[in-house]
């Protein structure tokens, strides 16, 4: 780590798209009902592909990156987190899940006018918070009709038929719920329609993530922060499938071309949970040191759907469309709707931290990683659960680690110049200075 | 006259030792109360469920993080510091997400010949959900026979059920002896029975119940004031020092809704000329649910308004383990429905250890305040 590179570098070519569509995405939630569609709300990891059956009208707002932009706006965020501890809910639960209940409590939409009240809750529930956070939704605003699908059915390598049956159907339990409280007719084609959206959104967003094995990276993470999110707010849609393809395409021109995302990378790290939102510029500083955070299997693998490849790599995962799957009914469609989504690298953790810390250090190895800084995140125990564990593993296999406690959503909980100064440390641990052009 | 209870629960381990000794048998240590038992006895395993030393301890905090509830982490602390040591197995029935790190630090660091994660499902009060368990069941009982070497039967089985089910009736039967003002045993006393109820051969608890149970009506009640009848409403719960001081000050603990009382023992697995797995499934789907499993619909509440009507309850404690995000989510509604419904609610956050003086001046005023009606 002696001599300093220097890699060309230049913005993403797509990077405004990625806002556009962001923007779009809240304001649509806002604005569908003046065309006579329909609100639902849920998580990030919701079923979507499900409810997108009630026809092209149909807007949702999740709850995770609803929360997180909040958490960037402090003022809101403090807001909105009192009006729910004020309603007797404690400070330690879910700052996500006390940020969403705080902007409905005080019928505040972050990107403008009143909360917009949903139609129907459409839930998934892995995480203890997942169903409940709605069930208390219910407790505020009474008249919401509420279904979640326990998707908490085992790890990936335990997949078998029983298990695939229990949520194919709770889907179909569930669509025959949607029916029947908003009065329409499903269309199993636009559930189909969706779901080949979705295989194929969350299958490319895990190739760009592969793309950023090459060195110099292509894409830092504080970066893939606003891109990945797109597959949190509609996986299931055309215009997020399309827009990873886009991003793909230019990841691998970038790749091609040697163009970093950090000019003097000299070292590469990965990072866990959700960061700080609030205090992003944590990554930014790291940069000074030429080092960079290719990801995390927060970032990789919230959305993303990977599998080893023949070499015995990570890569993206073969699309049911590609494998020949039959996708032709509902029955057919959801079964592989589910199979997918079982294999979720972010719900492994939930069963055991084992198998997460096997995929934590696959991604060192792979990609090249020369660290790690673990969030302790207090704000999520989903997916916080087990971190101690991942530690533990991460020092076994050989690589530094740098944890630093803090929370997502909540910077009541984060101490910025504590961090710093664990990050100062963690760097020169890493024999890293500040390079003096970064 | 609970002496022998007390005992079991002091000396868990020297009890699995000797059972183990006695028996030759294996013991299958357990973290949730949603494992089902009927199977593990059918095969002659005695489960155990682990709980607690309630003493600070200083191992746990490179496996969890000290944001997970103390008493997952005092769980761990016991296999950490082996005293589990004889344990042949190791369960968790999927629950909340605390307590499975208990479970998979201890597999981790603290193996054993056999553990098995129970994928139990959350959606309880979905029908998909006991076809999905009937199924899991299967997955683990072919397990257990793997290990023990024992061909779980249906004869088995419906022994299994059986000996689960008896205790269940005599364990109603003991709660049922709280409902009289004044109760014929006390919350302390009833505390003894239910926890040595989660570590004892429940085919020797049954016995030593049944002859308990006969002599409890001609009891003389313990020398003490009646006390005002109370209902402890929480996660787990076996804190017998608070118990104790609560009793103490003129309180009695008359029913609980705690995973270490009623949501243990309260319903049974019904045959009815069912597969025998899929009624287990069943009472385990239909139990009185922990809040992870107590959704969409809120069932949990009316339980628990319930329990207080029907042992004629002056109040409750309701009691929150520091960072249980499950029981922290249900709080707000069902202090809100107990005060509705006329029970006011005194509301304790629960560590490893409690600060028993601080609760006291806290309980007595509670008491106080319950009082107050006969005052003026």
């Amino acid at each position: 780590m002696s001599e300093i590179p220097t890699y060309p570098t230049e913005p993403l070519r797509c990077w405004d798209k990625a806002k556009e569509l962001r923007r779009r995405y809240y304001e649509r939630y806002r604005d569908i009902k003046d065309e006579g569609g329909l609100r639902w709300a849920g998580g990030a990891w919701s079923l979507g592909a499900v409810p997108a059956g009630l026809g092209r009208d149909v807007a949702s707002i999740t709850s995770e990156p609803y929360a997180a932009s909040i958490a960037f706006n402090k003022e809101l965020s403090i807001q909105c987190m009192e009006a729910a501890e004020k309603k007797g809910f404690a400070r330690d639960l879910c700052s996500y899940m006390r940020t969403y209940w705080g902007s409905l409590i005080l019928d505040k939409y972050a990107f403008g006018g009143p909360f917009p009240k949903p139609d129907f809750i459409w839930q998934d529930h892995i995480c203890c918070s997942h169903a409940k956070w709605y069930q208390v939704v219910t407790d505020i605003e009474t008249d919401i009709p509420f279904f979640s699908v326990d998707v908490a059915a085992g790890p990936a390598h335990e997949i078998n038929d029983n298990k695939i049956d229990y949520l194919v159907g709770q889907m179909l339990d569930g669509i025959e719920w949607l029916e029947k409280i908003t009065g329409r007719t499903y269309d199993d084609e636009l559930l189909i329609e969706a779901c080949k959206n979705e295989f194929r959104a969350t299958s490319v967003w895990a190739e760009i993530c592969s793309l950023n094995k090459a060195m110099p990276a292509p894409l830092d993470e504080k970066s893939m922060f606003s891109l990945y999110v797109l597959g949190t707010l509609e996986k299931h849609a055309a215009s997020v499938a399309d827009f990873y393809e886009e991003l793909r395409d230019e990841v691998k021109d970038r790749v091609d071309r040697g163009v970093a995302a950090v000019k003097h990378e000299r070292c590469r790290l990965i990072s866990d949970t959700q960061p700080p939102w609030g205090f992003l510029k944590v990554f930014r500083y790291l940069e000074q040191f030429g080092a960079v955070s290719v990801g995390s299997l927060y970032t990789f693998g919230l959305i993303g759907l990977f599998e080893i490849k023949p070499d015995g790599t990570w890569g993206p995962r073969t699309t049911p469309m590609d494998a020949g799957v039959d996708l032709s009914s509902r029955e057919k469609v959801l079964r592989a709707y589910a199979e997918w989504n079982l294999h979720k690298p972010e719900w492994q953790h939930f069963y055991s931290p084992h198998l997460k810390s096997e995929m934590m250090i696959r991604m060192c190895k792979e990609w090249n990683v020369d660290g790690v800084m673990l969030h302790y995140n207090r704000g999520c125990e989903g997916l916080t659960l087990g971190i101690a564990e991942n530690r533990l593993a991460l020092i076994e296999a050989g690589y530094p680690v740098l944890p630093f406690e803090g929370n997502m959503g909540d910077e009541r909980e984060f101490d910025l110049a504590k961090t710093m100064d664990r990050m100062d440390s963690f760097m020169e641990t890493l024999s890293l200075k500040k390079v003096a052009s970064a | 006259m609970f002496e022998r209870f007390s005992q079991i629960r002091k000396e868990r381990h020297d009890y699995a030792r000797a059972w183990k000794e006695r028996t030759g048998g294996k013991v299958l240590g357990y973290f949730c109360t949603y494992v089902p038992e009927e199977i593990l006895y059918a095969a002659d395993v005695l489960p155990v469920r682990i709980l607690g030393s309630h003493e600070p301890q200083d191992v746990t905090e490179p496996h969890i993080f000290g944001m997970f509830c103390p008493f997952c982490r005092d769980c761990l602390a016991q296999g950490l510091k082996g005293r589990f040591e004889y344990l042949d197995g190791l369960m968790i029935a999927q629950s909340c997400l605390h307590i499975r790190q208990a479970y998979t630090s201890w597999e981790k660091h603290r193996p054993v010949e056999f553990s098995h994660y129970l994928c139990m499902p959350h959606k309880v009060k979905s029908p998909r959900a006991r076809t999905f368990l009937t199924g899991e069941l299967e997955t683990f009982k072919t397990a257990v026979e793997k290990w023990t070497g024992i061909e779980i039967t249906d004869e088995r089985l419906h022994e299994g059920i059986a000996v689960m089910n008896k205790s269940r009736d005599l364990m109603h039967r003991l709660y049922d002896a709280r409902r009289s003002d004044p109760p014929r045993l006390t919350g302390t006393e009833a505390l003894e029975v239910v926890l040595a109820n989660q570590m004892a051969d429940k085919r020797e608890h049954s016995e030593l119940l049944e002859a308990t149970l006969e002599r409890l009506p001609d009891r003389e009640v313990p020398e003490r004031a009646s006390g005002t009848r109370l209902l402890m409403v929480g996660s787990e719960d076996d804190d017998m020092a608070f118990f104790e001081m609560v009793e103490r000050v003129g309180g009695t603990i008359v029913t609980d809704d705690h995973c270490t009382g009623t949501r243990y023992f309260w319903n049974k697995v019904e045959t009815n000329g069912e597969p025998l797995l899929r009624a287990i499934a069943n009472r385990y789907c239909d139990r009185p649910p922990c809040p992870t499993k107590d959704w969409e619909a809120r069932d949990r509440i009316e339980h628990v308004l319930k329990l207080g009507r029907d042992w004629d309850c002056k109040g409750a404690i309701v009691i929150q383990q520091k960072f249980c995000d499950p029981h922290e989510l249900d709080i707000p509604a069902t202090k809100k429905a107990l005060e509705d419904a006329g029970f006011p609610v005194l509301i304790l956050e629960f560590d490893v250890t409690v600060p028993v003086g601080q609760f006291q001046i806290r309980v007595e005023a509670f008491l106080e305040m319950l009082g107050a009606d006969d005052l003026f």
